[in-house]
């Protein structure tokens, strides 16, 4: 998926909010995420790697050297993100940090709003997450409903000791008490505007776009503030 | 699509899709918590007019690990002992609103009949002997985990292709899939019209067995004979029985399946039921998989998410 602009789960959004699914997919996701014409770059590579280094120093910082920490990246972009911060750690600790992708495509809560979509992955690193302290990472924080899936999702998987979030953007607009504990930048948006987060694995570049969104007439989905397909 | 019937309608891509999630889905039986959240508050029905252990129980445990409510309807000791017609159970169901039916019976058709009286999803479990498509679904899961491919695969199914549901099915999908399927049986057990389906049709298992990646034995339907399509058992065990003899003929990762119930000492010897080619553990398992992918992707969305087509 080229783009993935907010938080996954509210509760009408639209479909290309899914996380990729392993192939192929459902119809529709894609529509209209190609033109990115009149959007602006408000983080370049250089800022994301420079976030992402500062986040990766913060959670040594927070956890005390972060020996028993994994990281769990949501489906896609976190997932890029959580590789991309265990390297890191791996570099100023000089030892592996175990990561892994946490899908939540089941645990959405808007499910019934929409057709059903194909899954993300799901994989935890061998020794699973019971005790440890889990930290979420995920591109964008939006409306909050994807990181409550994701402590949902989290929760039948295992007992982690505690539970943190890592967010590369975090554009306000919370519908849920939810807040991250390491930002890599604080954009405050309308919701007439989109976020998008590109990153080099998946879409060839590294950059943060912020746009407008088209409007279109009766769409009904303002309140989220997402894309309309 | 609203409904699963026929292996045959569903898109290359619906394939893939529901492989796709039933491959993600099958961790869910390695969870501490071996439950989602996803079907919580919709209804499953299993509709069955005919005998069945795997199946049913497969459909059931698919439909509990994603939180669905399950109804189990068993003919005996229903009012269809009583003389309660199809249409009459389907109204009944529909009234205690089911979102989804899971349906086997006797009668060829009776899902699609089934479709048109309720609003909720059908999903044949198997019906006469036309098609049982989730036993498809789960074969080509199961030879896709294996052998890591299925396009050019090389599958010969073997035995009682004329009652056999699963043959039907199999044959369909594997063709949407792009296996190369061949039928091999004696040919009282082949159906009318064999020729028109996307296959090849051969006779000697001993020549067809070293062509073969994947090797599927169907059960002998003694209880939908009609007549005599063979002289004895014993005849027919020794030109279409897989034995250990036979088996050594097959290529080295060639692998050995059956639909179950086996006929052991029929269609296929113990020692190949129970040796490591054999997938038929492994096809019961992977049956959890993919009814939980067919049931997730047509009762979990606002709409199904298959029929899609190649878009």
């Amino acid at each position: 998926m080229p783009a993935e602009p907010a938080e996954s789960a509210a509760p009408s959004g639209p479909w290309s909010q899914t996380p990729a699914p392993p192939s192929g997919g459902p119809p529709g996701r894609r529509e209209g995420e190609q033109d990115h014409t009149s959007a602006r770059a408000v983080l370049e590579g250089p800022d994301i790697r420079r976030a992402l280094t500062r986040i990766a120093h913060e959670i040594l910082e927070r956890t005390k050297g972060g020996t028993d920490i994994v990281l769990l990246g949501i489906p896609t972009r976190g997932v890029t993100l959580a590789e991309r911060l265990a390297r890191r750690i791996e570099e100023v600790e000089g030892r592996p940090v175990p990561w892994g992708s946490l899908d939540i495509t089941m645990y959405r809560d808007d499910l019934r709003l929409r057709p059903a979509r194909a899954l993300g992955r799901t994989e935890l690193p061998p020794d699973g997450v019971d005790g440890r302290l889990v930290v979420l990472v995920d591109d964008v924080l939006f409306s909050g409903r994807t990181v409550r899936a994701a402590l949902d999702a989290l929760g039948d998987l295992g007992r982690p000791r505690a539970v943190q979030l890592a967010i590369l953007v975090d554009r306000g607009h919370r519908q849920l008490p939810i807040r991250a504990d390491y930002v890599g930048k604080n954009l405050p948006t309308s919701l007439r505007e989109t976020v998008k987060v590109q990153l080099a694995e998946n879409d060839g570049r590294d950059a943060v776009l912020l746009d407008k969104r088209a409007d279109t007439p009766g769409a009904g989905r303002e309140r989220d503030g997402r894309d309309p397909r | 699509m609203l409904h699963l019937i026929s292996a045959a309608d569903l898109s290359h891509s619906d394939a893939v899709l529901i492989l796709d999630t039933a491959e993600e889905l099958a961790q869910v039986g390695d969870r501490s918590v071996k439950k989602l959240p996803t079907l919580r508050g919709r209804t499953v029905v299993n509709l069955f007019f005919e005998d069945s252990t795997r199946t049913r129980i497969s459909f059931e445990a698919a439909a509990k690990r994603l939180s669905a409510d399950v109804l189990n309807f068993a003919v005996k000791g229903s009012s269809v002992s009583k003389g309660e017609s199809l249409k009459d159970t389907a109204l009944t169901l529909e009234a205690m609103g089911a979102d989804g039916v899971v349906i086997r019976h006797n009668a060829s058709g009776a899902p699609y009949r089934l479709a048109e009286w309720v609003r909720g999803s059908v999903i044949n479990a198997g019906d006469g002997t036309h098609e049982h498509p989730t036993q498809a679904l789960l074969d080509a899961f199961t030879m896709r985990r294996r052998l890591g491919r299925l396009a050019d695969l090389r599958v010969t199914i073997v035995g009682d292709v004329l009652h056999s549901r699963v043959a039907r099915s199999n044959v369909a999908l594997l063709h949407t899939l792009g296996a190369q399927v061949t039928l091999v049986a004696p040919p009282t057990l082949l159906p009318v019209a064999v020729e028109t389906w996307p296959c090849e049709v051969a006779y000697d298992l001993d020549s067809a067995l070293p062509k073969s990646d994947v090797v599927m034995m169907l059960r002998v339907q003694r209880e939908r004979m009609q007549a005599a399509y063979f002289p004895s058992a014993r005849e027919y065990s020794r030109r279409y029985g897989l034995d250990a003899e036979r088996m050594a003929r097959l290529p080295d990762d060639a692998i050995v399946m059956h639909p179950g119930p086996m006929n052991r000492g029929m269609e296929i010897a113990a020692e190949v039921a129970d040796s490591p080619r054999s997938t038929i553990v492994e096809q019961v398992a992977n049956g959890v998989s993919v009814r939980m992918a067919v049931l997730y992707l047509l009762l979990g969305g606002s709409e199904p998410a298959l029929g899609g087509g190649e878009r």
